[in-house]
Order: structure tokens, then C-alpha cells, then sequence
């Protein structure tokens, strides 16, 4: 191993020991640490295979009309109508209040602020990605259910949004700085005010881009958990419409399910995750194939 | 100058006054969104230091940091449990995410034909994105019983005089919660890792090939040296997210208030103790201990993440220049 | 055209608060650069121009890069101060009206004074049509859908682009060849209605064919509008221009206007050695 060791190939003489010294055993070191890196990615991928398939199996046999239509009865039967409903309330908020918030405090930092403003400001917001979802569950809980004397869907929808935002924010910020400058002085030279010229060309020029930072985001709000235990808490009970009371998700219905001494209660918990599973994985995967297939169009990398 | 106005159609149309007010408007509201998030973390800060005020005072910083009792009865609330249970979590994590992340960063950026490091890198990166309580339940019915029944048993029956790894297997432990936690962050330390490795210029490897290196010595000599920095951020970068980690720990970690004494003992995460015991906090002097914990979990993982965005920048900047 | 005073390099300045008596309506658009500097931070990247560029001519600006051209011509929409750092001394005046006074906003600039750039840039995601409608419905300066499809077959047509494109405006504007995009670019500009196109090196992407159809478009449009050219190829400057100015580079670095005149005379009997030297291809 005497010739790996060698740190810069500067010299003639080091150069000469290394030609010189290509020795089978200096080959099989290259084959098995090559080797070792690919069985590395297998062993990373074991999981996702075996949680994929778990889920799909265990699953299965539980997602029936029941299961879709009617909220949690006992331990012997029942569905989860109230997570599902839940979600589908939770979610699609969260979304029109961090989708606007984070395109807009995006275009801020691309388009609109100093270089100075913007360092500070996506100094915080990458703070804020990087935060641990609970830490937004608690200052939700301290902000919204402690003043109002209550768990409240509102405000889980207001954490899901605090979670959301800085991603969708930092994305459009990144999908803005690809449009090409040339496009930015094209509209400026036409005569259109900056907001214009923001609006109707830049925003659409990487429409895609910021379309697919949001659905990454709703992916990511769909599947926190932790946030809305001390918030939304969750619910027995199918909310529709009462935002000012706990309401029930899939997330937190699997967590509460999976605690429960009942195998139909856990078979339910692992169809709840296979409906969640699919939706992020789903999102997750077209958005990517679609950026990748646009990235490889030869578009700016 | 309304002479000349209208006189002259040209000089007329230079004169046009162009309305400011929407340009500003615009940049107000976008500039108000983007302040929100900045907002929003002063507010987290604040509320968190507002509310758990009470307790610091009551036990003083460092008396609730290494007081080792969560015991509601007697209200007293130490965090040192949760503190050590989230860096021995986090820790162990690590100790697997990082040999494996980096090696499998190495092949998907410098040994896999491209037609297979594409999807691959698709697929590592999928797993950052299964929902935490997803894995937390395939945890809890699929892994936990797996581990006791194997690696546990064997390995405490086989060290039994070993401090840290004896004791009887139970499944739900640290054990089982690291690895869950090795799983979930492992993809962003191969993904961040990967794309500071294909940073680097392709002539820097070329060189040494051509004097006969391997491909393994050339990564080893040339490569890994170049992006010790970058990948370095990549894994203080998995260890925050380790730390804040929240369901797939609370849900396999045990959930016991102590320090934990081995391996396969139980404990609870600053992160799985608040989403325990928050909803069933006995009153306003467990809440506030619990926002305490949150301010805790808040100021850790932010001294972690700023060092890991130091590294990461410096050296995409480093392999930029 | 009168070339004895098409165009007077180094005019004595005048100052800018004499307001000119209101010119006849062919003389109407002068086009006149008052010992323009144009600065980035503290570096001058072109210093005290003066000339005068009467109404729908072509002018050309050559001589050798880093001279500033460039520069010039995006001083004259005021898209030069959208660089950080990047300012001016002295004026541009239109028609009288000094571009840079405090009552001017430069967006009515922009609007009024048109510019083609050295890569077509049409908007991405945008097709055909809505590219060249794109300026008139932002600035509304026409209203109603059918008016706004007649506008933009008008400027399509004038950058004789419409045969080629009538049949797919649907299709997005990147579809398009090199060339093809150049003259959609043109119509964008064209269809705000602008008195002055600037182009700064618009055939420098472009093929031999794509070019020669650009300079015959601007021949015509020059009856229309007053066209200011930036080019490095001096034989198209010869072809297409009737009025050449050649810029050098003067003293630290800083470009500026060595001489200018009919184009003719700039390429056959230029006043100036250094004219000369470039024009016959001794440097530069």
C-alpha cells in the first residue's frame, strides 16, 4: 500500500515508483474498495425496498369502502374517513398561504433585494429549513393554542405554513437565478416596470421550477407529523369546515394507531401510510423525473 | 413642461410619467413575505425564551441543562436525560450514515456508469423523503422485533460482560432508534456529498491517473483530500437533521426518562420528549420545562447547522475558484 | 440624406436648459449624446462623447472591443445604470428632451427607445405571439384582442418574420432557429412602438444567411425608425449604415469617439490616422 500513500504527484521520481509499482495487489484494492462503495449504495437502498414493500403488504388487506368512508369506531373495525378528510382540508390551506409567501419572499431575494438584504434574510430562512419541524410545532402551540385555549386545525395549518415557506421561498430563489440575465434585460428594455417584467416574465420563464419547489413542499408538509401532534392534535371525530377545533390527519393517525394494543387499529396505521406513502413518493418522483428531463434538455447546467 | 407637450407627440410620450406605486407595492409585499420567515424565527426564538423563562430561573441554566430528573410529582424538570439521549441518538446514527454515505457519494459520483448513478441517486434521495412516521412504523412492527430477536440477543448474550451492551434486549431502544435515525439521514449525506465531489474540476484526477494511479488511489490521493470540508459539511449537516429528528424516534426510542445506560436501553430525544409529553403535560411548569427543551433542541441544532453551511460553502466556493 | 449635417462629431455642447424651438416634424427624433461618460464604479469605461444622430438613419458604431460601444448605446435607454456601480456624466438628449432630467423615468425611455442584444433573447415559455405581444399588453399601449393580433402580425410582419411563422405563433418562441429568434426579437421590440432601435451586435450569433436577412431588415426599417448599430464587422458597418462612428481606446482604458461621419467617408478617406489604421485592418 506503500504507493497510495503518496500525497502529490509532483516529482519524476514519484512518478517513476508509482508506474513502476503497479502491483496485483494495488488492482485488488482498486476492484474491492470499488466494490465496497456499490455494495454501500445497495446496503442504503436495502431499506427503502423492504419499507416500500412492507408498507404495500401489511396494507393491502385493509384499504376496503370502510376504510375510506368512515371514521374510527373501535378496536374491531372502522376507518379513517377523519384523517383523510383531514388531510385534505390541512394540506390544500397550508399550501395557499405558504405558496404565495414563499414565491413572493423568493422573488425578494433573487430580484429585489440588495446583495447585503438578501444574505441576512437567506442566512434565516435557511436557519428556519434546517429547524427541527417540532421546534415549529412548539412556538405553533405557543403562538395559537396557548392565547386561544385550544388544539385548533388553524393551527396546524399555521405550522405546516411555517414549514413550507422557507423551502418554496429558497427554491424560487434558485429557479429565479437560473433565468438568464439576458431574459431580465430583455423585458427591462421593452419598458416594463420591475414587477411587470418579475411577473410576466420571469415567473413564467421558470414556472416549472417554482411549480416543482411547491410540490416538494406540499410533499414535505403532507408527511410532518411532529408539528401537528401539539397543534391540530388530532381527532376521533370527522371535522369538516371547524378550524377552530383539533381535526385529524393521516400522520397523525398513523402515530396514534400505532400505539394501539389492536391489530385492526395497526393494519388501518399501515393502510393510512401506504395512502400517504403513495401521494409523497408520487410527488417526489414526477417532479424529478420531469426537472431532470429538463435539466438534461440542456437548459442552464 | 406643458408647452412643449403639446407641441411635440415625442416629447410628449418622454414626459409620461411611468406609475411608481405598483413597483413599490410589489416590492413591499415581497419583501413583507420574505421578512415573514425572518419573523418567524425571532418569534420562535422569543416565544421559546418567553415561556420557558420560568423554569431557567426556577433551576438556572445549568441546573436544568444537567438535571437528570423528569419527575412531575416532585416538579422538578432536568433536561440532561433528553440532552444525552438526543446526542447518543444522533452519535451512534452517524457512526453508520458516515462510512456508508461517503462511500456510496463515491460510487454514484466517481465509479457508476451514469446511466445507473442517475436513478440511484433518484432512488437515495426518495428515502429523505418517506415521511418520518412512515419509517417510525415500519420501525416499531417491523424493525424492532427483527432487532431484538438478532442482533440484540446475540450481541448481549455474546458480550454479557461488556458494560453498555449488556442487559436484556427489549427492541425499542436506542439501538433501534439510531439505526432508524442512520437510515433517514444517510441520503443527504450521499447527496450533498456528491454533488461537492462532482464539484471538484475533472484535470485534478486526470493528472494522477495518468501516472498509473488507480481509480481508487486517485479518490483516495486526490479526491477525498480536496473535499475532506465539503463532505465534513455534509455530515454535520445529516447530524442536525439527526438531532431534530421527532417521530421514527418517539416511536421506537422506548420513551424513558434517563440517561440511558447502555445501548440496548431505553431513553427518550429532546425532539420524541416533547411529542410524547406535551399534549399530556401536567401544567404550566411542565410546558414551560418542555419549551425549554425546545429552545434547547432550537440552539443546537443551529450551532450545528451554521458550522455545517460554513463547511459546505467554503467548499463549493473552494471548488468553484 | 443631407450629409453635411447628418451628423457633427464633438458638437459644442449646449446647455441642456435651452429649450429648443420645436423642430419640423422629418427633423423631429434627433438623437444628440452630450460629453457622455459612462462610469462602472470609478472606472470610465467611455469618456466625453459627443454626436448627434439624426432621425430614422442607421448608425453604426465599430472599432476595436473593450471601446465602449457597448456601453454607449445602453447609456442611450438608460439600461446602462441597471449594472451595480454603473453611471453617467453628461446627457442624452431626444427630440430636446434631456433622457437623463429629473421629470424623465427611465422605463418611458425604454419604451421609446428600443433594443436588440447581441443573443436574441426571446422569452422562454412564451410562444411566438405572446412574445411579440408581450410589450404592448404590459404597457398597454394597445388595447382589445383583435387589436393586439393585428399589432403583432404589424411587427411581425415589418421584421419579415410573419411568412415564416403565420402558421405556428402558438409554438414557443425558443423553437426557432438563431436568425429566426433575432427577428422575433425585433418585433418585440418594434411592437411597443419605440422611435429609436438600438442593436448592439444583433448578427454576432448568428450565420451568414441569418445575417445578411437582418441587415436587409433593418435597410427597411431604418424609413421607420432611427436605428443606432453596434457591430465589430466593419463590411457590415459599410453596408448598412449611412453614418459610422469609430471608437478606440483612449486613456486609461477608457473608450472614446475618434471621429464620425458619412460612412462612405469614414471607410474611404477618414480624417483620423487611427480611423484609418483600424479601417484597413492594420489593428484592431
Amino acid at each position: 500500500m506503500s504507493a497510495v500513500a503518496v500525497p502529490a504527484p509532483a516529482t519524476v521520481g514519484r512518478v517513476a515508483r508509482l508506474v513502476l509499482t503497479r502491483t496485483p495487489r494495488r488492482t485488488l484494492t482498486d476492484r474491492v474498495m470499488r466494490g465496497l462503495t456499490g455494495v454501500a449504495t445497495v446496503f442504503i437502498l436495502i431499506p427503502l425496498v423492504a419499507l416500500v414493500g412492507y408498507v404495500t403488504v401489511n396494507a393491502l388487506p385493509w384499504i376496503d369502502l370502510e376504510f375510506l368512508t368512515s371514521g374510527p369506531v373501535d378496536f374491531t373495525r372502522g376507518g379513517a374517513l377523519n384523517a383523510i378528510l383531514g388531510s385534505l382540508q390541512l394540506i390544500p390551506l397550508a399550501t395557499l398561504i405558504a405558496a404565495p409567501l414563499g414565491i413572493l419572499g423568493g422573488v425578494f431575494l433573487a430580484e429585489i433585494a440588495s446583495p447585503r438584504l438578501a444574505n441576512v434574510i437567506r442566512f434565516g430562512t435557511d436557519v428556519m429549513v434546517g429547524l427541527p419541524s417540532v421546534v415549529v410545532g412548539v412556538f405553533c402551540y405557543a403562538l395559537l393554542v396557548v392565547p386561544f385555549h385550544g388544539y385548533s386545525a388553524i393551527a396546524g395549518v399555521v405550522a405546516l405554513a411555517v414549514i413550507m415557506v422557507p423551502i418554496i421561498a429558497r427554491n424560487t430563489e434558485e429557479i429565479l437565478r437560473l433565468v438568464p440575465a439576458s431574459v431580465r434585460e430583455g423585458a427591462l428594455a421593452l419598458g416594463m416596470p420591475r414587477w411587470r417584467v418579475i411577473l410576466t416574465v420571469l415567473v413564467r420563464a421558470g414556472l416549472g421550477g417554482l411549480v416543482t419547489g411547491v410540490v416538494l413542499a406540499v410533499a414535505r408538509g403532507a408527511g410532518e407529523t411532529a408539528p401537528l401532534l401539539i397543534t391540530a392534535l388530532g381527532s376521533r371525530l370527522v371535522n369538516v369546515g371547524h378550524l377552530n377545533e383539533p381535526m385529524d390527519t393521516l400522520p397523525t393517525f398513523i402515530y396514534t394507531n400505532s400505539g394501539q394494543p389492536s391489530p385492526v387499529l395497526i393494519g388501518q396505521a399501515w393502510a393510512a401510510a401506504l395512502i400517504l406513502l403513495l401521494f409523497v413518493l408520487a410527488a417526489n418522483i414526477v417532479v424529478r423525473v420531469l426537472t431532470g428531463r429538463r435539466s438534461s434538455g440542456g437548459n442552464n447546467r | 413642461m406643458p408647452t412643449t407637450m403639446t407641441l411635440l407627440p415625442l416629447r410628449d410620450r418622454l414626459a409620461q410619467p411611468v406609475a411608481r406605486v405598483p413597483d413599490r407595492t410589489f416590492g413591499i409585499i415581497a419583501g413583507g413575505a420574505a421578512l415573514l420567515t425572518m419573523a418567524a424565527l425571532l418569534g420562535i426564538a422569543v416565544l421559546l425564551g418567553i415561556n420557558s423563562a420560568d423554569t431557567f430561573r426556577h433551576f438556572g441554566v445549568l441546573g436544568f441543562v444537567l438535571g437528570t430528573a423528569w419527575d412531575v410529582g416532585s416538579a422538578a424538570f432536568g433536561a440532561l436525560p433528553f440532552i444525552a439521549g438526543t446526542m447518543i441518538t444522533a452519535g451512534l446514527a452517524m457512526l453508520i450514515a458516515v462510512p456508508v454515505g461517503v462511500l456510496s457519494a463515491l460510487y454514484l459520483a466517481e465509479f457508476a456508469p451514469r446511466w445507473l448513478a442517475t436513478p440511484l441517486v433518484m432512488l437515495v434521495e426518495l428515502i429523505a423523503a418517506i415521511p418520518s412516521v412512515v419509517i417510525g412504523l415500519w420501525g416499531l412492527v417491523v424493525l424492532t422485533p427483527l432487532v431484538r430477536d438478532t442482533v440484540e440477543t446475540w450481541v448481549s448474550t455474546t458480550f454479557s460482560g461488556v458494560p453498555f451492551l449488556a442487559g436484556a434486549p427489549v427492541g425499542s431502544d436506542v439501538f433501534t432508534a439510531s439505526l432508524l435515525l442512520a437510515i433517514m439521514v444517510t441520503p443527504t449525506i450521499v447527496a450533498v456529498s456528491r454533488e461537492v465531489i462532482l464539484a471538484l474540476p475533472a484535470n485534478y484526477r486526470e493528472a494522477y491517473i495518468g501516472l498509473g494511479a488507480t481509480r481508487w488511489e486517485t479518490v483516495v490521493t486526490v479526491v477525498l483530500p480536496s473535499v475532506r470540508a465539503g463532505v465534513l459539511g455534509a455530515c454535520i449537516l445529516a447530524l442536525g437533521r439527526a438531532m431534530g429528528e421527532t417521530m421514527a424516534v418517539t416511536m421506537t426510542i422506548g420513551n424513558a426518562d434517563r440517561v440511558p445506560t447502555g445501548l440496548f436501553d431505553q431513553g427518550q430525544t429532546i425532539a420524541s420528549k416533547i411529542a410524547t409529553s406535551f399534549v399530556e403535560a401536567s401544567g404550566p411548569e411542565e410546558v414551560g420545562a418542555l419549551l425549554g427543551l425546545g429552545l434547547i433542541l432550537m440552539v443546537m441544532t443551529l450551532a450545528v447547522g451554521i458550522v455545517a453551511r460554513l463547511l459546505v460553502g467554503r467548499s463549493r466556493a473552494a471548488a468553484a475558484s | 440624406m443631407t450629409t453635411d449635417n447628418a451628423l457633427v462629431a464633438d458638437a459644442s455642447p449646449v446647455a441642456k436648459t435651452v429649450a429648443k424651438p420645436a423642430a419640423k416634424p422629418d427633423g423631429e427624433g434627433v438623437l444628440e449624446l452630450r460629453n457622455l461618460t459612462a462610469w462602472y464604479g470609478s472606472f470610465a469605461a467611455v469618456r466625453d462623447v459627443s454626436l448627434r444622430i439624426p432621425p430614422r438613419t442607421v448608425t453604426a458604431f465599430i472599432g476595436p472591443s473593450g471601446c465602449g460601444k457597448s456601453t454607449i448605446i445602453r447609456t442611450i435607454n438608460r439600461m446602462h445604470e441597471t449594472l451595480p456601480g454603473a453611471r453617467i456624466d453628461g446627457g442624452v438628449e431626444l427630440d430636446g428632451v434631456d433622457l437623463y432630467g429629473s421629470q424623465v423615468d427611465p422605463v418611458q425611455v425604454r419604451r421609446i427607445v428600443g433594443m436588440v442584444f447581441q443573443k436574441p433573447n426571446p422569452f422562454p415559455a412564451m410562444s411566438i405571439f405572446d412574445n411579440v405581444a408581450s410589450g404592448p399588453r404590459v404597457l398597454k399601449t394597445i388595447k382589445g384582442k383583435a387589436e393586439i393580433e393585428e399589432a403583432v402580425e404589424r411587427s411581425l410582419r415589418r421584421a419579415a418574420l410573419w411568412d415564416e411563422v403565420k402558421d405556428k405563433l402558438k409554438k414557443p418562441g425558443t423553437s426557432l432557429s438563431g436568425g429566426q429568434q433575432q427577428r422575433l426579437c425585433i418585433a418585440r421590440a418594434i411592437a411597443v412602438e419605440p422611435e429609436v432601435v438600438l442593436m448592439d451586435e444583433p448578427c454576432s450569433a448568428l450565420d451568414p444567411i441569418a445575417t445578411l436577412r437582418i441587415e436587409e431588415l433593418i435597410s427597411e426599417l431604418q424609413k421607420t425608425y432611427t436605428i443606432v448599430i453596434v457591430t465589430h464587422n466593419m463590411q457590415q458597418a459599410s453596408r448598412v449604415s449611412s453614418t459610422t462612428a469609430f471608437f478606440s481606446l483612449g486613456e486609461e482604458r477608457a473608450g472614446r469617439l475618434i471621429e464620425a461621419g458619412p460612412t462612405n467617408e469614414i471607410f474611404t478617406s477618414p480624417r483620423e490616422q487611427l480611423t484609418e489604421d483600424y479601417v484597413s485592418g492594420r489593428f484592431g
